[in-house]
Protein backbone atom coordinates (compact mmCIF):
# COMPACT_ATOMS: atom_id res chain seq x y z
CA UNK A 1 0.00 0.00 0.00
CA UNK A 2 1.39 3.55 -0.71
CA UNK A 3 1.82 5.67 2.66
CA UNK A 4 -0.29 8.02 3.13
CA UNK A 5 1.96 10.89 3.59
CA UNK A 6 3.27 10.32 0.24
CA UNK A 7 -0.29 9.75 -1.27
CA UNK A 8 -1.19 13.05 0.80
CA UNK A 9 0.94 15.71 -0.65
CA UNK A 10 1.24 14.91 -4.70
CA UNK A 11 3.05 17.42 -6.51
CA UNK A 12 2.35 17.42 -10.13
CA UNK A 13 5.24 18.22 -12.44
CA UNK A 14 4.23 20.05 -15.14
CA UNK A 15 7.91 20.78 -17.04
CA UNK A 16 8.37 16.77 -16.45
CA UNK A 17 4.92 15.58 -17.46
CA UNK A 18 4.84 18.15 -20.84
CA UNK A 19 8.57 16.37 -22.04
CA UNK A 20 6.89 12.80 -22.07
CA UNK A 21 3.99 14.05 -23.91
CA UNK A 22 6.61 16.10 -26.66
CA UNK A 23 7.67 13.08 -26.91
CA UNK A 24 4.95 10.59 -27.27
CA UNK A 25 3.97 13.17 -30.06
CA UNK A 26 7.26 13.10 -31.58
CA UNK A 27 6.86 9.18 -31.62
CA UNK A 28 3.62 9.65 -33.43
CA UNK A 29 5.30 11.30 -36.01
CA UNK A 30 8.30 8.68 -36.19
CA UNK A 31 5.30 5.92 -36.29
CA UNK A 32 3.35 7.77 -39.04
CA UNK A 33 5.62 9.33 -41.18
CA UNK A 34 3.13 9.44 -44.66
CA UNK A 35 1.38 12.19 -42.42
CA UNK A 36 4.81 14.29 -42.42
CA UNK A 37 5.84 13.38 -45.55
CA UNK A 38 2.56 14.68 -46.85
CA UNK A 39 2.42 17.91 -44.43
CA UNK A 40 5.98 18.80 -46.11
CA UNK A 41 5.16 17.46 -49.56
CA UNK A 42 2.19 19.95 -49.61
CA UNK A 43 3.63 22.97 -49.46
CA UNK A 44 6.63 21.91 -51.47
CA UNK A 45 3.94 21.03 -54.37
CA UNK A 46 2.77 24.33 -54.37
CA UNK A 47 6.37 25.93 -54.62
CA UNK A 48 6.83 23.65 -57.76
CA UNK A 49 3.49 24.57 -59.26
CA UNK A 50 3.89 28.07 -58.70
CA UNK A 51 7.70 28.31 -59.72
CA UNK A 52 7.38 26.17 -62.68
CA UNK A 53 4.09 26.02 -63.79
CA UNK A 54 3.21 29.82 -63.37
CA UNK A 55 6.85 31.09 -62.34
CA UNK A 56 7.36 33.16 -65.93
CA UNK A 57 4.36 34.74 -66.36
CA UNK A 58 3.62 35.86 -63.00
CA UNK A 59 7.17 36.97 -62.66
CA UNK A 60 6.59 39.16 -65.40
CA UNK A 61 3.60 40.20 -64.38
CA UNK A 62 5.00 41.52 -60.83
CA UNK A 63 8.42 43.28 -62.05
CA UNK A 64 7.48 44.26 -65.73
CA UNK A 65 8.94 42.62 -68.74
CA UNK A 66 12.61 42.08 -67.06
CA UNK A 67 10.85 40.11 -64.46
CA UNK A 68 10.96 35.98 -64.29
CA UNK A 69 10.40 32.97 -62.69
CA UNK A 70 13.33 33.39 -60.63
CA UNK A 71 12.53 36.75 -59.39
CA UNK A 72 8.85 35.07 -58.83
CA UNK A 73 10.53 31.75 -56.48
CA UNK A 74 12.16 35.02 -54.40
CA UNK A 75 8.42 36.23 -54.27
CA UNK A 76 6.35 33.45 -53.34
CA UNK A 77 8.92 31.59 -50.95
CA UNK A 78 8.22 33.45 -47.70
CA UNK A 79 4.97 32.59 -48.51
CA UNK A 80 5.36 28.73 -49.11
CA UNK A 81 7.09 28.96 -45.29
CA UNK A 82 4.13 30.39 -43.86
CA UNK A 83 1.97 27.42 -45.36
CA UNK A 84 4.73 25.05 -44.53
CA UNK A 85 3.47 26.53 -40.93
CA UNK A 86 -0.23 26.25 -41.91
CA UNK A 87 0.48 22.92 -43.06
CA UNK A 88 1.89 21.40 -39.88
CA UNK A 89 -0.88 23.28 -37.96
CA UNK A 90 -3.71 21.57 -39.61
CA UNK A 91 -1.83 17.78 -38.74
CA UNK A 92 -1.76 19.69 -34.87
CA UNK A 93 -5.79 20.08 -34.98
CA UNK A 94 -6.15 16.21 -36.60
CA UNK A 95 -3.88 15.11 -33.66
CA UNK A 96 -5.75 16.99 -30.85
CA UNK A 97 -8.99 15.78 -32.34
CA UNK A 98 -8.09 12.38 -32.16
CA UNK A 99 -6.45 12.28 -28.89
CA UNK A 100 -9.79 13.75 -27.61
CA UNK A 101 -11.42 10.95 -29.13
CA UNK A 102 -10.12 8.27 -27.92
CA UNK A 103 -9.23 6.72 -24.49
CA UNK A 104 -6.06 7.66 -23.50
CA UNK A 105 -6.70 11.47 -22.74
CA UNK A 106 -9.31 10.07 -20.09
CA UNK A 107 -7.01 8.01 -18.43
CA UNK A 108 -4.27 11.01 -18.30
CA UNK A 109 -7.28 13.06 -16.69
CA UNK A 110 -7.38 10.02 -13.91
CA UNK A 111 -3.84 10.43 -13.27
CA UNK A 112 -1.97 13.02 -11.12
CA UNK A 113 -0.22 14.59 -13.88
CA UNK A 114 -0.73 18.03 -14.92
CA UNK A 115 -3.31 18.81 -16.66
CA UNK A 116 -2.20 21.60 -19.64
CA UNK A 117 0.66 19.28 -20.03
CA UNK A 118 -1.38 17.05 -23.07
CA UNK A 119 -1.86 20.59 -25.19
CA UNK A 120 1.79 22.01 -24.23
CA UNK A 121 3.05 18.28 -25.66
CA UNK A 122 1.12 18.94 -28.60
CA UNK A 123 2.39 22.60 -28.70
CA UNK A 124 5.81 21.42 -28.58
CA UNK A 125 6.01 18.51 -30.29
CA UNK A 126 4.52 20.61 -33.48
CA UNK A 127 7.27 23.35 -33.29
CA UNK A 128 9.96 20.97 -33.84
CA UNK A 129 8.38 19.05 -36.09
CA UNK A 130 7.13 22.59 -38.17
CA UNK A 131 11.18 23.57 -37.35
CA UNK A 132 11.72 20.54 -39.72
CA UNK A 133 9.00 20.65 -42.52
CA UNK A 134 10.58 24.68 -42.56
CA UNK A 135 14.30 23.24 -43.15
CA UNK A 136 12.98 20.73 -45.63
CA UNK A 137 10.85 23.34 -47.70
CA UNK A 138 13.78 25.69 -47.46
CA UNK A 139 16.64 23.78 -48.28
CA UNK A 140 14.03 22.90 -51.63
CA UNK A 141 13.65 26.45 -52.48
CA UNK A 142 17.46 27.17 -52.45
CA UNK A 143 17.70 23.97 -54.67
CA UNK A 144 15.25 25.46 -57.16
CA UNK A 145 17.58 28.97 -57.07
CA UNK A 146 16.49 30.88 -54.29
CA UNK A 147 18.72 33.17 -53.38
CA UNK A 148 18.52 36.16 -51.07
CA UNK A 149 21.08 38.70 -49.57
CA UNK A 150 19.90 38.84 -46.18
CA UNK A 151 22.44 38.93 -43.30
CA UNK A 152 22.71 37.34 -40.47
CA UNK A 153 20.48 40.00 -38.31
CA UNK A 154 17.16 39.78 -41.06
CA UNK A 155 17.66 36.02 -41.23
CA UNK A 156 17.05 36.28 -37.02
CA UNK A 157 14.26 38.31 -38.14
CA UNK A 158 13.17 35.65 -39.66
CA UNK A 159 13.52 33.00 -37.90
CA UNK A 160 11.39 35.26 -35.13
CA UNK A 161 8.28 35.76 -37.18
CA UNK A 162 8.04 32.75 -38.58
CA UNK A 163 8.34 31.30 -34.76
CA UNK A 164 5.32 33.73 -33.74
CA UNK A 165 3.78 32.43 -36.21
CA UNK A 166 3.97 29.13 -35.72
CA UNK A 167 2.93 29.29 -32.02
CA UNK A 168 0.20 31.11 -32.53
CA UNK A 169 -0.94 28.75 -35.71
CA UNK A 170 -0.59 25.72 -33.54
CA UNK A 171 -2.69 26.98 -30.33
CA UNK A 172 -4.92 28.05 -32.90
CA UNK A 173 -5.42 24.80 -34.11
CA UNK A 174 -5.03 23.35 -30.93
CA UNK A 175 -8.20 24.97 -29.97
CA UNK A 176 -9.90 23.81 -33.17
CA UNK A 177 -8.89 20.42 -32.34
CA UNK A 178 -10.43 20.55 -28.91
CA UNK A 179 -13.63 22.49 -30.76
CA UNK A 180 -14.16 19.88 -33.08
CA UNK A 181 -16.75 17.38 -32.39
CA UNK A 182 -15.05 14.36 -34.66
CA UNK A 183 -11.53 13.52 -36.01
CA UNK A 184 -13.13 14.76 -39.78
CA UNK A 185 -14.32 17.77 -38.93
CA UNK A 186 -11.13 18.59 -36.99
CA UNK A 187 -9.01 17.62 -40.45
CA UNK A 188 -11.76 20.21 -42.47
CA UNK A 189 -12.37 22.91 -40.81
CA UNK A 190 -8.62 24.30 -40.28
CA UNK A 191 -8.52 24.11 -44.66
CA UNK A 192 -9.29 27.79 -44.93
CA UNK A 193 -5.56 28.60 -43.11
CA UNK A 194 -4.16 26.96 -46.71
CA UNK A 195 -6.49 29.79 -48.93
CA UNK A 196 -5.66 33.02 -46.73
CA UNK A 197 -2.32 32.92 -48.35
CA UNK A 198 -3.99 33.07 -51.69
CA UNK A 199 -6.12 35.79 -50.41
CA UNK A 200 -3.75 38.19 -49.49
CA UNK A 201 -0.13 38.89 -50.50
CA UNK A 202 1.29 35.18 -50.87
CA UNK A 203 1.05 35.15 -54.92
CA UNK A 204 0.20 38.39 -56.11
CA UNK A 205 0.20 42.14 -55.16
CA UNK A 206 -2.95 42.98 -53.04
CA UNK A 207 -2.69 46.21 -55.32
CA UNK A 208 -4.04 44.71 -58.35
CA UNK A 209 -6.80 42.90 -56.79
CA UNK A 210 -10.55 44.25 -56.99
CA UNK A 211 -11.68 46.83 -54.24
CA UNK A 212 -13.54 44.59 -51.68
CA UNK A 213 -11.15 42.11 -52.12
CA UNK A 214 -8.59 44.02 -51.90
CA UNK A 215 -9.49 45.18 -48.65
CA UNK A 216 -9.71 42.23 -47.35
CA UNK A 217 -6.22 40.94 -48.20
CA UNK A 218 -4.78 43.93 -46.57
CA UNK A 219 -6.24 43.26 -43.70
CA UNK A 220 -6.20 39.73 -42.79
CA UNK A 221 -3.06 38.19 -40.53
CA UNK A 222 -1.25 36.69 -43.36
CA UNK A 223 -0.36 39.60 -45.35
CA UNK A 224 1.61 41.49 -42.96
CA UNK A 225 3.74 38.46 -42.44
CA UNK A 226 4.42 36.99 -45.37
CA UNK A 227 5.02 40.82 -45.93
CA UNK A 228 7.46 40.82 -43.10
CA UNK A 229 9.45 38.22 -44.34
CA UNK A 230 9.28 39.03 -47.87
CA UNK A 231 10.89 42.35 -46.91
CA UNK A 232 13.28 40.67 -44.49
CA UNK A 233 14.60 38.49 -47.54
CA UNK A 234 14.58 41.27 -49.99
CA UNK A 235 16.28 43.76 -48.04
CA UNK A 236 13.21 46.29 -48.41
CA UNK A 237 14.02 49.39 -46.26
CA UNK A 238 11.28 50.18 -43.98
CA UNK A 239 9.75 47.31 -42.55
CA UNK A 240 8.48 48.93 -39.13
CA UNK A 241 4.49 48.60 -39.99
CA UNK A 242 4.18 45.37 -41.44
CA UNK A 243 6.06 44.01 -38.58
CA UNK A 244 4.08 45.86 -35.89
CA UNK A 245 0.79 44.24 -37.61
CA UNK A 246 2.75 40.67 -37.55
CA UNK A 247 3.76 40.42 -33.92
CA UNK A 248 0.44 42.25 -33.53
CA UNK A 249 -1.60 39.98 -35.09
CA UNK A 250 0.66 36.55 -33.33
CA UNK A 251 0.31 37.74 -30.20
CA UNK A 252 -3.50 38.33 -30.40
CA UNK A 253 -3.89 34.74 -32.17
CA UNK A 254 -1.70 33.54 -29.41
CA UNK A 255 -3.19 34.77 -26.37
CA UNK A 256 -7.17 34.47 -27.89
CA UNK A 257 -6.30 30.74 -29.01
CA UNK A 258 -4.84 30.01 -25.99
CA UNK A 259 -7.70 31.25 -23.47
CA UNK A 260 -10.19 29.70 -26.17
CA UNK A 261 -8.30 26.06 -25.82
CA UNK A 262 -7.64 25.97 -22.11
CA UNK A 263 -11.54 26.91 -21.82
CA UNK A 264 -12.40 24.31 -23.96
CA UNK A 265 -10.04 21.84 -22.62
CA UNK A 266 -11.53 22.30 -19.01
CA UNK A 267 -15.12 21.98 -20.31
CA UNK A 268 -13.94 18.86 -21.93
CA UNK A 269 -12.35 17.10 -19.10
CA UNK A 270 -15.16 18.62 -16.81
CA UNK A 271 -18.63 17.29 -18.16
CA UNK B 1 -6.83 5.33 8.83
CA UNK B 2 -7.22 1.05 8.49
CA UNK B 3 -11.09 1.03 9.03
CA UNK B 4 -11.48 3.96 6.87
CA UNK B 5 -13.49 2.31 3.89
CA UNK B 6 -11.60 2.63 0.76
CA UNK B 7 -14.37 4.15 -1.19
CA UNK B 8 -17.32 5.98 0.72
CA UNK B 9 -20.35 7.70 -1.18
CA UNK B 10 -22.92 9.16 0.60
CA UNK B 11 -26.36 11.01 -1.18
CA UNK B 12 -24.67 10.91 -4.59
CA UNK B 13 -26.37 12.96 -7.06
CA UNK B 14 -26.03 14.07 -10.72
CA UNK B 15 -27.81 14.86 -13.32
CA UNK B 16 -26.99 15.42 -17.25
CA UNK B 17 -28.75 18.17 -17.96
CA UNK B 18 -31.96 17.96 -16.85
CA UNK B 19 -32.17 14.09 -17.15
CA UNK B 20 -31.04 12.99 -13.51
CA UNK B 21 -28.83 10.22 -13.82
CA UNK B 22 -28.01 9.13 -9.98
CA UNK B 23 -30.34 9.96 -7.22
CA UNK B 24 -29.36 9.21 -4.44
CA UNK B 25 -26.36 6.85 -4.24
CA UNK B 26 -25.20 5.41 -0.50
CA UNK B 27 -22.00 2.95 -0.65
CA UNK B 28 -18.87 2.36 1.20
CA UNK B 29 -16.08 -0.23 0.03
CA UNK B 30 -14.06 -1.93 2.44
CA UNK B 31 -10.34 -1.68 1.50
CA UNK B 32 -9.02 -5.04 -0.34
CA UNK B 33 -12.34 -6.03 -1.13
CA UNK B 34 -13.99 -6.83 -4.66
CA UNK B 35 -17.36 -4.37 -5.09
CA UNK B 36 -19.36 -4.67 -7.74
CA UNK B 37 -21.93 -2.38 -9.06
CA UNK B 38 -24.25 -4.58 -11.37
CA UNK B 39 -27.08 -2.68 -13.43
CA UNK B 40 -28.43 -2.25 -16.84
CA UNK B 41 -27.08 0.15 -19.76
CA UNK B 42 -27.96 3.52 -18.62
CA UNK B 43 -28.49 2.84 -15.03
CA UNK B 44 -25.65 5.12 -14.29
CA UNK B 45 -22.90 2.56 -13.42
CA UNK B 46 -20.46 4.78 -15.69
CA UNK B 47 -21.39 8.13 -14.30
CA UNK B 48 -20.41 6.25 -11.19
CA UNK B 49 -17.20 5.61 -11.73
CA UNK B 50 -16.28 8.71 -13.82
CA UNK B 51 -17.81 10.64 -10.86
CA UNK B 52 -15.33 8.39 -8.21
CA UNK B 53 -12.08 8.56 -10.27
CA UNK B 54 -12.33 12.04 -10.66
CA UNK B 55 -13.61 12.64 -14.39
CA UNK B 56 -16.51 14.15 -13.68
CA UNK B 57 -17.76 16.60 -10.92
CA UNK B 58 -20.95 14.92 -8.86
CA UNK B 59 -23.75 17.51 -8.45
CA UNK B 60 -23.88 16.48 -4.65
CA UNK B 61 -22.62 14.07 -2.88
CA UNK B 62 -19.79 13.53 0.30
CA UNK B 63 -17.39 11.43 -1.31
CA UNK B 64 -14.30 9.92 -0.15
CA UNK B 65 -11.96 8.01 -1.96
CA UNK B 66 -8.59 6.35 -1.27
CA UNK B 67 -9.09 8.37 2.40
CA UNK B 68 -9.45 11.91 0.40
CA UNK B 69 -12.51 14.14 -0.16
CA UNK B 70 -13.24 14.08 -3.74
CA UNK B 71 -13.73 17.82 -3.95
CA UNK B 72 -10.96 18.97 -1.80
CA UNK B 73 -8.83 16.72 -2.99
CA UNK B 74 -8.79 15.34 -6.80
CA UNK B 75 -4.90 15.66 -7.19
CA UNK B 76 -4.15 12.78 -4.04
CA UNK B 77 -7.22 10.72 -5.32
CA UNK B 78 -5.40 10.17 -8.30
CA UNK B 79 -2.32 9.74 -7.30
CA UNK B 80 -3.78 6.61 -5.31
CA UNK B 81 -5.99 5.15 -8.23
CA UNK B 82 -5.55 3.30 -11.32
CA UNK B 83 -8.68 3.04 -14.11
CA UNK B 84 -9.60 0.61 -16.55
CA UNK B 85 -12.50 2.08 -18.49
CA UNK B 86 -14.94 0.59 -20.78
CA UNK B 87 -12.80 2.31 -24.08
CA UNK B 88 -9.54 1.44 -24.65
CA UNK B 89 -6.96 3.77 -23.03
CA UNK B 90 -3.78 2.71 -24.98
CA UNK B 91 -2.14 5.13 -27.30
CA UNK B 92 -2.60 2.84 -30.30
CA UNK B 93 0.32 4.40 -32.46
CA UNK B 94 2.86 3.66 -29.70
CA UNK B 95 4.42 -0.25 -28.88
CA UNK B 96 3.26 -2.25 -25.81
CA UNK B 97 6.41 -1.09 -24.00
CA UNK B 98 6.21 2.74 -24.97
CA UNK B 99 2.65 2.31 -23.65
CA UNK B 100 3.85 1.32 -20.45
CA UNK B 101 7.06 3.08 -20.49
CA UNK B 102 4.65 6.29 -21.18
CA UNK B 103 3.04 5.51 -17.48
CA UNK B 104 6.35 4.77 -15.85
CA UNK B 105 7.57 8.08 -17.03
CA UNK B 106 4.04 10.48 -15.89
CA UNK B 107 4.17 8.38 -12.81
CA UNK B 108 7.68 10.05 -12.60
CA UNK B 109 9.98 6.34 -11.72
CA UNK B 110 13.09 6.48 -11.78
CA UNK B 111 14.61 5.01 -14.74
CA UNK B 112 15.47 1.94 -14.12
CA UNK B 113 12.61 0.84 -11.81
CA UNK B 114 10.18 1.77 -14.92
CA UNK B 115 12.53 -0.24 -17.13
CA UNK B 116 12.01 -2.99 -14.42
CA UNK B 117 7.94 -2.47 -14.10
CA UNK B 118 7.24 -2.28 -17.69
CA UNK B 119 9.42 -5.65 -18.13
CA UNK B 120 7.43 -7.22 -15.45
CA UNK B 121 3.76 -6.13 -16.90
CA UNK B 122 4.50 -7.38 -19.92
CA UNK B 123 5.25 -10.91 -18.86
CA UNK B 124 2.95 -10.86 -16.30
CA UNK B 125 -0.03 -10.03 -19.43
CA UNK B 126 1.33 -12.58 -21.65
CA UNK B 127 2.42 -8.86 -23.70
CA UNK B 128 6.46 -9.82 -23.61
CA UNK B 129 5.54 -11.14 -27.68
CA UNK B 130 4.38 -8.13 -28.69
CA UNK B 131 6.08 -5.77 -27.26
CA UNK B 132 7.59 -4.15 -29.86
CA UNK B 133 4.34 -3.99 -32.09
CA UNK B 134 2.46 -0.77 -32.24
CA UNK B 135 -0.76 -1.69 -29.89
CA UNK B 136 -3.05 -0.46 -33.00
CA UNK B 137 -2.30 -3.85 -34.21
CA UNK B 138 -3.44 -5.77 -31.33
CA UNK B 139 -6.22 -7.93 -30.53
CA UNK B 140 -9.31 -6.90 -28.45
CA UNK B 141 -8.02 -9.60 -25.43
CA UNK B 142 -4.82 -8.28 -26.07
CA UNK B 143 -5.58 -4.43 -25.97
CA UNK B 144 -7.56 -5.35 -22.78
CA UNK B 145 -4.25 -6.88 -21.32
CA UNK B 146 -2.07 -3.84 -21.96
CA UNK B 147 -4.92 -1.01 -20.40
CA UNK B 148 -5.08 -3.21 -17.33
CA UNK B 149 -1.18 -3.42 -17.26
CA UNK B 150 -1.05 -0.13 -18.02
CA UNK B 151 -3.44 1.01 -14.84
CA UNK B 152 -1.08 -0.83 -12.47
CA UNK B 153 2.40 0.30 -13.76
CA UNK B 154 1.74 3.32 -10.48
CA UNK B 155 0.70 0.26 -8.45
CA UNK B 156 -2.40 1.90 -7.16
CA UNK B 157 -4.24 1.22 -3.75
CA UNK B 158 -7.47 1.36 -5.76
CA UNK B 159 -8.61 0.34 -9.22
CA UNK B 160 -11.52 1.05 -10.98
CA UNK B 161 -12.50 -1.32 -13.44
CA UNK B 162 -15.32 -0.37 -15.77
CA UNK B 163 -17.45 -3.31 -17.78
CA UNK B 164 -13.69 -4.56 -17.77
CA UNK B 165 -14.68 -7.83 -20.48
CA UNK B 166 -17.63 -6.39 -22.16
CA UNK B 167 -16.33 -7.63 -25.72
CA UNK B 168 -13.92 -10.44 -24.76
CA UNK B 169 -14.22 -14.08 -25.87
CA UNK B 170 -14.65 -16.49 -22.75
CA UNK B 171 -10.86 -17.22 -22.50
CA UNK B 172 -9.75 -13.77 -22.18
CA UNK B 173 -13.01 -13.27 -19.86
CA UNK B 174 -11.55 -16.00 -17.40
CA UNK B 175 -7.84 -14.86 -17.81
CA UNK B 176 -9.06 -11.22 -16.96
CA UNK B 177 -10.98 -12.76 -14.20
CA UNK B 178 -7.55 -14.85 -12.76
CA UNK B 179 -5.97 -11.78 -12.93
CA UNK B 180 -8.17 -9.37 -10.76
CA UNK B 181 -8.36 -12.37 -8.16
CA UNK B 182 -4.55 -12.17 -7.95
CA UNK B 183 -4.56 -8.16 -7.61
CA UNK B 184 -6.91 -8.78 -4.90
CA UNK B 185 -4.58 -11.44 -3.02
CA UNK B 186 -1.69 -8.40 -2.99
CA UNK B 187 -4.11 -6.18 -1.20
CA UNK B 188 -5.92 -3.91 -4.04
CA UNK B 189 -9.14 -2.43 -3.74
CA UNK B 190 -11.34 -3.41 -6.91
CA UNK B 191 -14.26 -1.48 -7.61
CA UNK B 192 -15.81 -2.90 -10.83
CA UNK B 193 -19.01 -2.14 -12.83
CA UNK B 194 -20.57 -5.04 -15.04
CA UNK B 195 -23.60 -6.12 -16.76
CA UNK B 196 -22.78 -10.00 -16.65
CA UNK B 197 -23.81 -11.30 -13.31
CA UNK B 198 -22.00 -14.22 -13.43
CA UNK B 199 -18.65 -11.74 -13.09
CA UNK B 200 -20.09 -10.28 -10.01
CA UNK B 201 -21.06 -13.84 -8.58
CA UNK B 202 -17.64 -15.14 -9.93
CA UNK B 203 -14.96 -12.00 -8.30
CA UNK B 204 -17.06 -9.60 -5.92
CA UNK B 205 -17.29 -9.97 -2.45
CA UNK B 206 -20.03 -7.09 -2.16
CA UNK B 207 -22.53 -6.70 -5.14
CA UNK B 208 -24.78 -3.30 -5.60
CA UNK B 209 -27.48 -3.51 -8.26
CA UNK B 210 -28.31 0.05 -9.47
CA UNK B 211 -31.03 0.72 -11.39
CA UNK B 212 -32.85 4.16 -12.43
CA UNK B 213 -30.64 6.12 -10.41
CA UNK B 214 -30.79 4.54 -7.02
CA UNK B 215 -29.34 1.01 -5.66
CA UNK B 216 -31.68 -0.58 -5.49
CA UNK B 217 -29.84 -3.67 -3.51
CA UNK B 218 -26.88 -4.69 -1.69
CA UNK B 219 -25.30 -7.37 -0.78
CA UNK B 220 -23.28 -10.40 -1.13
CA UNK B 221 -23.94 -12.27 -4.06
CA UNK B 222 -24.85 -15.06 -1.82
CA UNK B 223 -27.19 -12.99 -0.20
CA UNK B 224 -28.68 -11.14 -2.62
CA UNK B 225 -29.53 -14.65 -3.62
CA UNK B 226 -31.37 -15.36 -0.81
CA UNK B 227 -33.55 -12.43 -1.91
CA UNK B 228 -35.69 -14.31 -5.01
CA UNK B 229 -37.66 -17.22 -4.32
CA UNK B 230 -35.89 -20.53 -4.04
CA UNK B 231 -35.48 -22.97 -7.48
CA UNK B 232 -37.38 -24.22 -9.85
CA UNK B 233 -38.04 -27.15 -12.32
CA UNK B 234 -39.69 -26.80 -15.36
CA UNK B 235 -41.34 -29.20 -17.00
CA UNK B 236 -42.36 -28.77 -20.74
CA UNK B 237 -45.06 -31.36 -22.42
CA UNK B 238 -45.79 -32.95 -25.78
CA UNK B 239 -49.43 -31.15 -25.67
CA UNK B 240 -51.96 -29.57 -23.83
CA UNK B 241 -53.91 -32.30 -22.27
CA UNK B 242 -50.86 -33.67 -21.19
CA UNK B 243 -49.99 -30.10 -19.51
CA UNK B 244 -53.77 -29.92 -17.91
CA UNK B 245 -53.01 -33.52 -16.16
CA UNK B 246 -49.41 -32.53 -15.00
CA UNK B 247 -50.71 -29.12 -13.68
CA UNK B 248 -53.99 -31.23 -11.81
CA UNK B 249 -51.56 -33.26 -10.25
CA UNK B 250 -48.90 -30.62 -9.13
CA UNK B 251 -51.47 -27.98 -7.99
CA UNK B 252 -48.36 -26.07 -6.74
CA UNK B 253 -46.84 -25.76 -10.59
CA UNK B 254 -47.94 -23.04 -12.93
CA UNK B 255 -48.69 -23.59 -16.39
CA UNK B 256 -48.20 -21.28 -18.75
CA UNK B 257 -50.00 -22.54 -21.84
CA UNK B 258 -48.57 -20.93 -24.25
CA UNK B 259 -45.18 -22.67 -24.15
CA UNK B 260 -46.96 -25.91 -22.64
CA UNK B 261 -44.98 -25.84 -19.34
CA UNK B 262 -45.44 -26.43 -15.95
CA UNK B 263 -43.04 -24.31 -13.51
CA UNK B 264 -42.93 -25.99 -9.91
CA UNK B 265 -41.01 -24.62 -6.76
CA UNK B 266 -38.43 -27.01 -6.07
CA UNK B 267 -34.80 -26.86 -4.02
CA UNK B 268 -33.16 -30.61 -4.19
CA UNK B 269 -33.75 -33.76 -5.29
CA UNK B 270 -36.19 -34.88 -2.99
CA UNK B 271 -38.78 -32.25 -4.21
CA UNK B 272 -37.45 -33.47 -7.67
CA UNK B 273 -38.11 -36.65 -7.23
CA UNK B 274 -41.48 -36.37 -5.57
CA UNK B 275 -42.90 -34.38 -8.43
CA UNK B 276 -41.78 -37.22 -10.92
CA UNK B 277 -43.45 -39.36 -9.34
CA UNK B 278 -46.27 -37.61 -9.21
CA UNK B 279 -46.23 -36.32 -12.98
CA UNK B 280 -46.03 -40.23 -13.35
CA UNK B 281 -48.96 -41.53 -11.53
CA UNK B 282 -50.92 -39.02 -13.87
CA UNK B 283 -49.71 -40.73 -16.90
CA UNK B 284 -48.34 -36.99 -17.57
CA UNK B 285 -44.26 -37.72 -19.18
CA UNK B 286 -42.92 -34.54 -19.57
CA UNK B 287 -40.49 -33.96 -22.82
CA UNK B 288 -38.12 -32.22 -21.43
CA UNK B 289 -36.87 -31.34 -17.88
CA UNK B 290 -34.84 -28.19 -16.98
CA UNK B 291 -34.04 -27.62 -13.46
CA UNK B 292 -33.25 -23.65 -12.60
CA UNK B 293 -31.13 -22.67 -9.41
CA UNK B 294 -31.46 -19.12 -8.81
CA UNK B 295 -28.39 -16.63 -9.91
CA UNK B 296 -28.00 -13.40 -9.80
CA UNK B 297 -29.73 -13.06 -12.84
CA UNK B 298 -32.98 -13.73 -10.75
CA UNK B 299 -32.04 -11.23 -8.66
CA UNK B 300 -31.63 -8.88 -11.24
CA UNK B 301 -34.78 -9.28 -13.17
CA UNK B 302 -36.75 -9.92 -9.56
CA UNK B 303 -35.13 -6.34 -8.03
CA UNK B 304 -35.02 -4.29 -11.03
CA UNK B 305 -38.89 -5.21 -12.59
CA UNK B 306 -40.21 -4.28 -9.50
CA UNK B 307 -37.69 -1.29 -7.64
CA UNK B 308 -38.46 1.50 -10.40
CA UNK B 309 -42.05 1.35 -8.94
CA UNK B 310 -41.44 0.50 -4.94
CA UNK B 311 -38.14 2.62 -5.21
CA UNK B 312 -36.84 1.25 -2.15
CA UNK B 313 -33.53 -0.33 -0.77
CA UNK B 314 -33.50 -3.40 0.10
CA UNK B 315 -30.72 -3.53 3.01
CA UNK B 316 -29.00 -6.95 3.24
CA UNK B 317 -28.58 -8.15 6.86
CA UNK B 318 -24.57 -9.02 6.97
CA UNK B 319 -23.62 -12.28 7.72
Amino acid sequence: MTAPTLAARPVTHPVADSLTMVRRRLVHMRRYPSLTIMLIGQPIVFLLLFAFVFGATMGAGLAGPGGGRTDYLVFITPTILLMTVASVALATALAVATDMTEGIVARFRTMAIARVSVLTGHVVGAVIQTAIALAVVLAVALLLGFRTGAGPLAWLGVVGVLALATVALTWFTVALGLAAGSVETASNTPMFLLLLPFLGSGFVTTDSMPAGLRWFAEHQPFTPIIDTLRGLLTGAPDLAAPAAAAVAWCVVITAASYLWAKRLYARRTDS
Amino acid sequence: MATEPAISVADLHHAYGTRPVLRGVDLDVAPGTVFALLGPNGAGKTTVVKILSTLVRADAGRLRVAGHDLATEPDAVRAAIGVTGQFSAVDGLLTGTENLQLMADLHHLPRARGRARTRELLEQFDLADAAGRPAGSYSGGMRRRLDLAMTLVGTPELIFLDEPTTGLDPRSRRDLWTTVRALVQTGVTVFLTTQYLEEADQLADDVGVLDGGRLVARGSPAHLKTLVPGGHVRARFAGHDDLAAAAGAVPAGVPDPDALTLQVPATGVPDLRALLDRLDAAGAAPDELTVHTPDLDDVFLALTGHATSTETTREVPAP
